[in-house]
């Protein structure tokens, strides 16, 4: 397994938000999470890219464990965190924003080459190189977050909520990007709220709940899982 | 009074003001990365001062020639600075701008009485030097060569600090912390190296400004806290946090503080900046080119 969380537990002021998760990402996946407003998708990634400290579990990643080291060396060891708010540096131009993407890289030759790649993915951020991050649109900000993670050049991509705030037109242009990132590669963690689109690009998904995992499986059970379909694909 | 005596003015003073920028830019860079104002700053003008004047004391090297060595260990004195107060101080639970302050202030007051201890309040002077006492006379208007010399690095420190903020990789790293100090680690960077670096940027900027000043002020113990009003002034009325607000700032200071002296007695040429300082607090209270 690439990733692999134990029994995480992460707790705000006392207020348990995550409880007891465990899940696994294998090498070249796109796994899912999903789950209602508050379920605890977007603390469970920030527990795991070091962003929030859990207070108990272990996350163990590419053979090592990474539960306590601070976040930009969890960066540098090539796991990605695009979180739901983008945190671009809205100030900073297209470009300064995906160059200090690949500053970990600044030695290296080849520092600028996944720029190639994000160019083909989202040809649009081409056009704005130099346009402060602020002006782009909410679908196109979202398009330069996941391009500045790529530029860390990492083995795992964690997605928090990549399609909200963004034009419907663009929601699937996003997920169609998840699915060519894969194939370059990169396995991809995501959180959404959009069960069904998710679903459909994912190979495996896991189902949170104030919490906890209340269901997990491959994208197919749980497409045909009966409370699934209920509570969240509204069929 | 003569055209010739206003050029004097005028030329004396954005001289002046290009060392008062000099000497607040680092305060307001350091601000700009992360929202401390560091009460010190006085005090590491004059340790830069008293270093000036310790390394030309044992070696005899000329002043000119020591301004990179004690630029180098200001640098370091900053990033020890932050890596042993300041980043503590951060870590408050409650009161955190208290805490700051308090935490900068101290130190401040700490590095006075060491100096005062070790170095005693006696003035003290670096003579024979080779600017020390010698004018440059231009069609009349006498300028001092220190303060030319001071002007000249001054210019020379600012086009150097834009190379660095819009050229270089750690100049976008400051600039992304500026930005957003959570959002670095997303991309590998380490926000208290890029703080380190940044006080000891801060730190050196002002160290090199005390080499300058240490050859033509007198150096004392409480040197730092006269030119430190003057740098919270510039940096106010550039915009806190701005770096360019502050050459701007420093230059119209300089300019304020010596046509005032024109005008009212020598004593009071003070009084016009402090009044132009009030008039930016109620006009315009996040300065020139403040974000605030």
């Amino acid at each position: 397994m690439l990733l692999d969380v134990e029994k995480l537990t992460t707790s705000y002021r006392g207020l348990i938000a995550i409880s007891d998760i465990s899940l696994a990402v294998a090498e070249g996946e796109i796994v899912a999470v999903a789950g209602a407003n508050g379920a605890g998708k977007s603390t469970l990634l920030k527990s795991i890219s070091g962003m929030e400290r859990p207070r108990d579990g272990a996350v163990t990643f590419a053979g090592d464990r990474i539960e306590t080291l601070p976040a930009h060396l969890i960066t540098a060891r090539g796991l990605a965190y695009v979180p739901e708010n983008r945190r671009l540096f809205p100030r900073l131009s297209v470009y300064d924003n995906l160059r200090l993407g690949s500053y970990m890289h600044r030695k290296l030759p080849d520092r600028d080459a996944p720029l190639e790649r994000c160019f083909a993915l989202f040809p649009r951020l081409k056009e704005r190189l130099s346009q402060r991050a602020e002006t782009l649109s909410g679908g196109e900000q979202q398009m330069l977050a996941i391009s500045r993670a790529l530029m860390t050049r990492p083995k795992l991509l964690m997605l928090d909520e990549p399609s909200q705030g963004i034009m419907p037109k663009l929601v699937d242009e996003i997920f169609q990007a998840v699915l060519s990132i894969r194939a370059t590669g990169v396995t991809i963690l995501i959180v959404e709220q959009r069960l069904a689109e998710s679903l459909e690009i994912a190979d495996r998904g896991y189902v949170l709940q104030t919490g906890r995992v209340v269901l997990s499986g491959s994208a197919a059970d749980l497409r045909d899982n009966p409370d699934i379909r209920r509570a969240y694909l509204g069929i | 009074m003569s055209t010739e005596a206003l050029i004097q003015v005028i030329a004396s003073g954005l001289l002046m003001g290009l060392i008062y920028a000099l000497i607040a830019v680092g305060l307001s860079l350091i601000f700009g990365l992360m929202d401390v104002v560091n009460f010190a700053h006085g005090e590491f003008l004059m340790v830069a001062m008293y270093a000036t004047f310790g390394l030309w004391l044992v070696s005899g090297i000329d002043p000119v020639l020591l301004a990179p060595a004690v630029t180098a260990l200001l640098f370091v004195m900053g990033a020890l600075v932050y890596l042993g107060i300041v980043r503590y101080a951060m870590r408050a639970k409650a009161n955190i701008g208290m805490v700051q302050i308090f935490a900068t202030f101290g130190l401040a007051i700490l590095i006075q009485g060491l100096s005062q201890y070790f170095f005693t309040p006696d003035y003290r002077s670096i003579s024979n030097t080779w600017l020390g006492g010698h004018t440059l006379n231009v069609f009349g208007v006498y300028l001092p060569w220190p303060q030319i010399y001071g002007g000249v690095i001054s210019v020379l420190v600012f086009g150097g600090l834009y190379l660095l903020m819009s050229r270089t990789d750690f100049g976008r790293a400051l600039e992304a912390t500026r930005e957003d100090q959570g959002a670095v680690a997303l991309v590998g960077i380490d926000r208290n190296r890029v703080f380190a670096l940044g006080w000891g940027l801060g730190a050196a900027l002002v160290g090199i400004a005390g080499a300058v000043l240490a050859i033509f002020y007198y150096i004392h113990p409480q040197v730092g806290a006269t030119f430190a009003l003057i740098a919270y002034v510039t940096v106010a009325l550039g915009g806190f946090g701005s770096v360019f607000g502050a050459l701007v700032a420093g230059v119209i200071v300089g300019l304020v503080e010596a046509l005032t002296a024109v005008i009212l007695p020598s004593s009071l040429k003070a009084v016009g900046v402090y009044a132009l300082y009030l008039g930016v607090v109620f006009v315009r209270p996040s300065g020139l080119f403040g974000r605030l």
